[in-house]
């Protein structure tokens, strides 16, 4: 992790010098970075993730249309290289309000939250590493002894069973090292009543697993977290979801990334596994469940078609929600009886997967 | 049964119509009387070249009731003068006057002074008090009434005085009922706008609040005055042609073109003689009515006769136009224009046009439109007036131009004959020829002024541009000196005068 801070000062440094040498030379500083337009968005099959084409844009200030959001941006280089300097932490609603202090204001966060999506772009680096985190919710819980890096708790430990509702992934985990662990699977969650039932029902210790929330779709911090957890810890990792296209679909940001942070690599995990709820346990569960809506089976539509759901699974699972037209949440195991899905549901799923 | 034609005298059918002479109502009668007088001032002094000097007051002598009061008008001039033996018709007998010429001047009617002592006559009846000299030793006073079914005037008293400081002039003072205070708003515009129209003249006005209004000059040329001319073919009717036919000494028709006739020159004369199949060789005196009949209507279709010339004419000239609007205005721009002069049926006319922009032109949510006709200025029925319609026919958003700007037009039409509507002399009717002429001198001066708009907006375009830079550039280098761990930012001047494009001017 400190050298990763390391290459992000470095980076900002880079930049601040080629814009200062554009400048005294008496030319319009100007930079380029590759262009996030969606006709320069493509799937890598091999990486498995969307990843940016060739195409560059360049931004100058010698341009009238530019130059407010290229000193925005200069100006949030500036910023956060004092932030990751000093180790302090920021989130994008404060990094929208500190611009203020210096008569910089952007319309809206929307604006902020572009201009740090382009400096990421610039400086190939992910916001977490020169720390703006958004509002964090995700949590994770089980038998991981992390250290942190964080100013004030350098080298402090922490076991990540010692919080019965959890540890909050938010910065200081997020740039904490991994020191050991037992559990050798990851399953992430992605409602918080059924994190909180897998830890009253002791699951990390059953299936010696670490549990992540991801509390809906899964924020960059969580998803970088879990990839190290499968890179680093070289854990396998099981997604739970509901069983509809849109928990369908957060597994899938999980495994294969989105279009948004086509720029950014490390975010994905392309070996996680989607295990349920599938369209199939609904029929073979005999799951209590709703009728599809209209916007549930346009979307359906639209992931059918979509390159990362070209695999065997996905699309047999498409098929069958189109077919069946229902949809089922995780909680519907309950009708089973609160223990039913981490009694039989579960240990048949991993089963199944291994 | 037997019907019974009674004779009336014009004093008596202006005193049953005074309606279309402008005297409708208490109000409307304070505004015709100081206008009227007023013209006439403005007139007598222009007719031999000396900037008027021009004094109105207006005191309230006592209350009628229901805001309508007796006023005494007095108005005083520094102008030609009347001749002593003139003075009675000229203030006690409707339509005398000296203005049955044909060259341009503020009134036409011969009603103006006359109708407003004789509608002062009958809601008062106090008689009216005139004082002149043509600045010769003698000045000389009358009290005068209208003798109304008659037409004539009733010398009440005549004095005559030594003029020993010369004084050349004339003062005008009589009574009459009226409402000056409905009536003050057009009173003042009105005066405002003649010295707009009028920049050489000095006018004075204290109102019944005593309080002082003064126009002063801004400069003292005028504009060359008006010269009298023939008449041109293309305005004559069958009984003018017998009229000139009867007064003429030419013997014969071509020598009776050439003589008579504006702009007709021998060459011209002959074509349009052979034209109408007239030999140049006959008599005038000798043609049958129907050939005299036969002449006028071959005239009014030839078209080789030449346009009238303007020198009858006397318009302000585009400077002096401009002169007026920035002395009562101010404006940030103004653009002027006179066009060519022009004709219809036979009258010679000439339209002047000006565009001003900002200063104290107010911001009506419209265009302020001024109209001027033979230098006086048109207050009432602006929305039958032909410039007013023009303006509205006219897609203002092609020259830039938003109703929310402070915009005034003026546009004045001089002619022999200013094809009025009404007696009342308010408004110009929609004569093709006449509105075609303001079209274009409006179009003109709205164009000048686009030129103006686009540069104002391009500037402030340039100033925003320029602000922009002004204000990232040094944050640019400030923040990337600090990113480049740098102890002194790069100087970002250079830059900045790089992206001025105007230049301050």
């Amino acid at each position: 992790m400190k050298e990763r801070r390391k290459r992000v000062l470095q980076a900002l440094k880079g930049l601040g010098e080629k814009i200062y040498t554009q400048i005294e030379k008496g030319r319009f500083p100007w930079i380029e970075m590759p262009s996030r337009s969606t006709d320069n968005i493509y799937y890598d099959p091999e990486l498995r993730q969307y990843i940016l084409g060739d195409k560059k844009i360049r931004r100058s200030a010698g341009n009238i249309r530019h130059i407010a959001s290229f000193t925005k941006l200069v100006w949030t280089a500036f910023f956060v290289r004092e932030l990751t300097r000093e180790r302090k932490t920021s989130t994008l609603r404060d990094l929208y309000y500190s611009a203020q202090a210096y008569e910089m204001s952007f319309k809206d966060q929307a604006e902020s939250d572009n201009i740090i999506t382009d400096l990421e772009t610039v400086i190939g680096h992910a916001r977490e590493d020169f720390n703006v985190f958004p509002e964090e919710r995700s949590a994770v819980f089980g038998d991981l002894t992390i250290e942190y890096n964080v100013p004030g708790y350098e080298g402090k430990r922490l076991n990540l069973t010692s919080h019965p509702d959890g540890v909050m992934i938010g910065p200081a985990l997020t740039s904490a090292d991994f020191v050991k662990t037992s559990a050798d699977k990851v399953i992430a969650i992605e409602k918080g009543g059924l994190f909180t039932r897998f830890i009253e029902e002791q699951v990390y210790r059953k299936f010696n697993a670490i549990l992540v929330l991801t509390a809906g779709q899964a924020p960059r911090a969580t998803r970088a977290f879990i990839h190290r957890l499968n890179t680093e810890l070289e854990l396998p990792v099981y997604i739970f979801t509901d069983g509809d296209p849109w928990g369908m679909h957060i597994a899938m940001v999980i495994i294969s990334g989105s279009a948004n942070a086509a720029h950014l690599r490390d975010l994905t995990t392309p070996d996680a596994v989607w295990s349920g709820v599938w369209a199939t346990d609904i029929v073979n569960y005999k799951l209590p469940s709703d009728k599809l809506t209209d916007v549930d089976i346009k979307r359906l539509h639209e992931l059918a078609r979509d390159p990362r759901y070209k695999g065997e699974l996905w699309q047999r699972e498409i098929k069958t929600f189109m077919k069946i037209k229902k949809k089922a949440e995780q909680e519907a195991f309950s009708r089973y009886g609160l223990t039913y899905i981490v009694d039989e549901y579960l240990p048949a799923k991993l089963e199944g997967e291994a | 049964m037997s019907q019974i034609f009674e004779h009336i005298s014009p004093a008596d059918f202006f005193y049953r119509n005074r309606d279309i002479a402008g005297f409708s109502n208490p109000s409307r009668a304070i505004y015709s009387a100081i206008r009227e007088l007023v013209e006439n001032s403005l007139d007598a002094a222009e007719s031999i070249g000396v900037p008027p000097d021009i004094f109105i007051r207006l005191t309230r002598i006592k209350e009628s009731g229901r805001g309508v009061s007796v006023y005494e008008l007095r108005v005083q001039d520094n102008g030609t003068g009347v001749p002593s033996q003139h003075i009675p018709s000229a203030f006690g007998q409707v339509l005398f006057g000296s203005k049955y010429r044909l060259k341009q001047s503020r009134g036409t009617f011969g009603l103006g002074g006359t109708m407003a002592i004789l509608y002062g006559q009958i809601t008062t009846h106090h008689p009216a008090h005139v004082i002149s000299s043509t600045g010769d030793s003698r000045i000389y006073e009358y009290r005068l009434s209208i003798d109304i079914r008659r037409n004539r005037p009733i010398i009440l008293q005549r004095k005559s005085l030594n003029n020993d400081r010369k004084w050349r002039g004339t003062i005008v003072e009589f009574r009459l009922e009226g409402d000056y205070f409905r009536a003050m708003p057009k009173v003042l515009e009105y005066l405002k706008q003649t010295a707009v129209v009028n920049p050489y003249a000095n006018i004075t006005f204290i109102d019944p609040r005593g309080r002082l209004y003064m126009f002063t000059r801004a400069t003292t040329s005028m504009p060359p005055p008006p010269k009298e001319t023939k008449p041109h073919p293309y305005g004559v009717d069958v009984e003018m042609m017998q009229r000139l036919i009867q007064s003429t000494d030419a013997r014969d028709m071509l020598t009776f073109m050439v003589e008579t006739f504006h702009r007709v020159g021998k060459s011209i004369a002959k074509n349009f003689l052979k034209f109408a199949g007239i030999s140049p060789k006959r008599d005038p005196k000798k043609l049958r009515p129907d050939e005299v009949v036969h002449l006028v209507q071959k005239m009014k279709i030839f078209d080789e006769f030449l346009p009238p010339d303007a020198s009858c004419l006397s318009p302000l000239g585009e400077e002096l136009l401009k002169a007026g609007i920035i002395k009562e205005y101010q404006p940030e721009f103004i653009a002027a224009i006179q066009r060519k002069p022009s004709t219809y049926s036979g009258h010679p006319f000439i339209v002047e046009a000006a565009i001003a922009y900002g200063g104290n032109i107010p911001k009506k949510g419209d265009i302020v439109l001024f109209r001027f006709a033979n230098r006086i200025p048109l207050l009432y029925d602006e929305s039958s007036d032909v410039s007013w319609k023009i303006i509205k026919s006219i897609n203002w958003r092609r020259y830039k131009a938003t109703p929310d700007m402070p915009i005034a037009i003026a546009v004045h039409v001089c002619s022999t004959k200013i094809p009025y509507k009404t007696v009342g002399k308010e408004f110009i009717a929609d004569r093709p020829e006449v509105s075609r002429e303001i079209l274009f001198a409006i179009r003109y001066v709205a164009r000048k002024l686009q030129k103006f708009l686009t540069r104002v907006e391009y500037k402030q375009k340039e100033l925003r541009r320029l602000n922009i830079f002004a204000r990232y550039l040094p944050k640019i280098a400030r923040f990337s000196t600090d990113l480049a761990e740098k102890k002194r930012a790069p100087n970002v001047d250079k830059l900045i005068r790089s992206v001025k494009r105007i230049e301050e001017d």
